[in-house]
């Protein structure tokens, strides 16, 4: 297509996805608690706001914690399931790799009520452990996802000529197939972070009636109707995303790991 | 390194923690789940271990068959927006530079990161009367005054093919990207301007891809859950806000959980939709 | 004994026999080559000497040790892969001092002994580089270095120089061979390339089906090739066919007085290399024929003459450049000292 379409076509593209993004932006740094656009004045205050109410702050703190946890839970998951499937041979085990990508490719709804029922069923519901098991399984696919693109960009000869230089399954792991993989493991837990922080159902049905995380206050406070702070939250989250995705793309390979294959393969 | 299979029982050592924690805390409570859905459902809140069909009995009213209806007409309708949005898209994207590329698939990620309440408050913004779109069309005197264009369908329906664009250019990226760029090259020496190269010889070559991805978007925007609520009237609400409903609210858990049995059912049938789909593409 | 001993070694994975009953003996010091097609079971064999494919049957010694069974990183080796198999995310002094690294050796000694590597690689002050930055032929030589860091009871090198140019590659060739003469290590090359082959190897094991076909010195194997595979893979060669009675034996219609023929033997092959074969005018010598292309190399020229219903090829050098063009008839006289004579 020539250049002059192909452009306007980015374009358009670019302002659908980003309009949404601009009004909030704007409706964001309203002076007074007006939901305005264009915005009335000019105030950061609403972004004080997130860190100065401590209501927001608890949310943003309770989001991030549990983002954190459950990204490393689901990396505890993963890694060993990646590294066991690149390593052996062992059809069955890819049972294994079914359902790690089962919970995130069901409509979340789903996974949200079997682990509602479950945690209700055992007695544990409404403690906030289970919301970090709960993102933990429900995430694992992105990293198992990373790690197995990971693992299957590693040369095998490597693992054999450290063997031929004297070093065992344990010090090769440790030596050679750690430090390869290390980028793919940041970018699965920088996916599942990213992610789970954003998570709305899963954490709503786990444990939405004793904490609340930013997405369950977003949409608590919407049901009372409107305060700007949703508008700085929202463009905090929006900004968190873009930069943790930028990172990745900076020290990694964003298109191989989105699926194209880099020139050698 | 040859991949042996397991020789020892401490071979099998790293399967030990990833097996127990998916038995555990996804295959035990699916199997919960769907144990609730025979179960009897108790006035008092609770529910009483039973072997019944009443929930999945009650599917078969008119109201229940016409919120089946709209959530997979609602999907179905987003899955289409998208492709046709996304594929000429994806295309062009996949012949840029890889600056571009990447920049792009930076945005992209972030989007789809993004949290449904969020997506929802801002088109709900987006479409308010004090704060919206058609304040700006006031401002170029297309409009005499700004009005609310939510709640209202086409209100769902853009946000959901908003949340669900990035999904479908992410999914669609890494086959565009493989196309063999001489066959547009090849089409364009026979004489297909570009325009034409690109539907006489790239869809017809992704076709199979383009059908995979047409069923996985429309799994996605089946479980669109908050959009509608914010969005929409209660006649746009769906399959997964019934579920969320009778779960949380009117504390009928077998008859959430029969329903949420029955989407599985629904989504796994497309799932292999779209494995055939896949293999058919293979062989072609 | 001192060397490396195969023993009715096969491998087989599940009903496909890659290497078949293989003996072998490689002394102590010795630089042996493992030649044949792809899929010839050379590789697989030399895995199995690495031991990271372990053989279904037959034994393996080293120094009249048992090894079958000892697994890879307790066999002392040095291997260089095809693909190199350099560690990208190492430098390459990290790379040459892994096997020191892992074994312990101390950060002085093991600097010592990367410094001495690059040096015998002509690779000094690049320890510090990453790998991705050097050109092909100095990977080439950090793989080689790498293997040989703690001086190796074996050497093995997978198709070593197949990723080089030509040029670099024949360099290369020599390089190794003076290499491994200086440090007088056993070392055993896989190759499918018989210039290399006969370039760097005391001893040339050729390889087809799985199974040894034939074992000996280079020169050996040219002028004295086991088999009609061995004769048509190592180098150009005419495979003519005899018949025999006990008077003597002809050769497309015409008779080779004096050609050895072993009693009984009522047919068989003759293989013959083209630059013993000779042009001459045509009724001054036994077999006629008419060129029907000639091939001028510069260095050597190489004509076909059909005679017989066969092609054969002679090869010249410029200073008895044949006088012959496309269509005439000539003369081909075959010396029966130059023709072996194989099974059919």
């Amino acid at each position: 297509m020539n250049g002059f379409l192909q452009k306007a076509y980015f374009g358009l593209i670019g302002l659908f996805l980003s309009l949404p993004i601009i009004v909030v932006a704007g409706v964001s740094v309203n002076e007074k608690q007006d939901l305005a656009f264009p915005p009335k004045g000019f105030s950061l205050g609403w972004y004080g706001e997130i860190f100065a109410n401590v209501e927001w702050r608890n949310a943003l703190f309770a989001s991030i914690t549990l983002a954190a946890l459950s990204a490393a839970v689901a990396l505890l998951i993963a890694l060993p399931l990646a590294w066991f499937l690149w390593r052996r041979h062992a059809p069955w085990a890819n049972i294994f790799q079914l359902l790690g990508i089962a919970p995130f490719t069901l409509p979340p709804v789903i996974t949200a009520l079997g682990l509602l029922t479950f945690w209700a069923a055992t007695g544990f519901y409404g403690q906030p452990a289970t919301a970090v098991i709960s993102h933990a399984i429900f995430f694992v696919t992105l990293p198992l996802v990373t790690l197995s693109l990971g693992f299957s960009s590693i040369d095998r000869s490597l693992v054999e000529a450290a063997a031929t230089m004297g070093a065992d399954d344990r010090t090769i792991f440790r030596t050679v197939v750690l430090p390869l993989i290390l980028p793919y493991l940041i970018s699965g837990y920088a996916f599942a972070f990213v992610l789970s922080l954003n998570e709305y159902i899963v954490a709503y049905m786990t444990i939405g009636f004793t904490m609340e995380t930013l997405p369950i206050k977003i949409f608590n406070a919407l049901r009372y109707g409107y305060t700007p702070t949703m508008a700085s939250v929202t463009i905090l989250f929006v900004a968190i995303a873009a930069t943790i995705f930028g990172l990745v793309a900076r020290f990694g390979d964003l298109p191989k790991l989105l699926g194209a294959m880099s020139s050698k393969d | 390194m040859r991949r042996e299979a397991p020789q020892k029982l401490t071979d099998y050592g790293p399967l030990v923690f990833p097996a127990g924690m998916l038995i555990t805390f996804f295959v035990v409570p699916f199997a919960t789940m769907i144990a609730v859905s025979f179960f009897k459902r108790n006035p008092s809140g609770f529910y009483t271990p039973d072997f019944v069909f009443e929930n999945y009995a009650r599917f078969l009213s008119l109201f229940f068959g016409k919120v089946l209806g709209f959530s997979l007409f609602l999907a179905v309708t987003v899955a289409i927006c998208c492709i046709v949005l996304a594929v000429p898209f994806t295309y062009l994207l996949s012949r840029a530079k890889r600056r571009t590329q990447v920049l792009w698939l930076v945005a992209l990620l972030s989007i789809l990161s993004l949290s449904e309440v969020i997506i929802g408050f801002a088109w709900s913004t987006l479409f308010s009367r004090t704060a919206g779109i058609t304040n700006l069309l006031v401002m170029l005197g297309i409009l005499d005054q700004p009005v609310a264009l939510n709640p209202s369908f086409g209100a769902v329906l853009t946000a959901m093919t908003y949340q669900a664009l990035p999904y479908t250019v992410l999914v669609l990226y890494p086959a565009l990207v493989r196309l063999d760029p001489t066959l547009t090259e090849a089409a364009r020496t026979l004489g297909a301007s570009p325009i034409k190269s690109f539907f006489t010889v790239v869809v017809p070559a992704l076709r199979n891809t383009i059908v995979a991805t047409l069923i996985m978007v429309f799994i996605f925007a089946l479980g669109s859950y908050l959009l509608p609520q914010i969005l929409g009237r209660p006649q746009h609400w769906t399959l997964s806000v019934l579920i969320t409903d009778q779960a949380i609210y009117q504390s009928n858990m077998p008859f959430a959980a029969a329903m949420a049995v029955f989407l599985v059912l629904v989504t796994l049938g497309l799932v292999a939709l779209t494995v055939i789909a896949g293999r058919k593409g293979e062989a072609a | 004994m001192s060397g490396l001993t195969l023993q009715n070694v096969t491998k087989q994975f599940g009903t496909f026999t890659a290497v078949k009953n293989v003996e072998l003996t490689v002394p102590h010091g010795t630089f042996v080559c493992l030649l044949g097609p792809s899929g010839c079971g050379k590789t697989t064999l030399m895995r199995m000497v690495a031991g990271l494919d372990l053989p279904t049957g037959g034994a393996i010694k080293l120094d009249g040790k048992d090894i079958t069974n000892v697994p890879t990183h307790k066999r002392d080796l040095g291997m260089v892969f095809q693909s190199l198999a350099l560690f990208p995310h190492l430098t390459v002094g990290e790379n040459i001092a892994y096997s020191l690294r892992i074994r312990g050796v101390g950060k002085e000694e093991q600097k010592k002994r990367v410094d001495e590597l690059l040096s015998m690689i002509h690779l000094s002050g690049y320890a510090d580089r990453p790998v991705a930055k050097l050109s092909g032929g100095q990977r080439q030589r950090v793989a080689i270095a790498r293997a040989l860091a703690i001086s190796p009871k074996l050497f093995l090198l997978d198709e070593p120089l197949s990723a080089l140019d030509a040029k670099l590659r024949e360099a290369m060739q020599v390089e190794l061979r003076q290499l491994q003469q200086r440090l007088g290590i056993t070392t055993i090359v896989v190759t499918h390339d018989q210039r290399e082959a006969m370039t760097m190897a005391d001893t040339v094991v050729v390889m087809s089906g799985g199974e040894i076909r034939q074992a000996a010195a280079p020169v050996e194997i040219y002028r004295r090739p086991a088999d009609t595979f061995v004769a048509d893979f190592i180098g150009m060669t005419n495979l003519i066919d005899f018949n025999a009675d006990g008077s003597g034996a002809s050769v497309l219609g015409a008779s080779i007085p004096g050609l050895a023929v072993p009693a009984g033997l009522k047919s068989g092959i003759i293989s013959i290399r083209p630059e013993d074969v000779h042009l001459t005018a045509p009724g001054n010598a036994p077999v006629t024929g008419t060129v029907t292309f000639v091939r001028d190399l510069g260095g050597t020229i190489e004509t076909f003459v059909e005679a017989g219903g066969k092609q054969l090829v002679a090869v010249s050098m410029p200073n008895a450049r044949p006088d012959v063009s496309v269509g005439q008839s000539v003369g081909v006289q075959l010396n029966p000292g130059d023709c072996v004579v194989l099974k059919s």
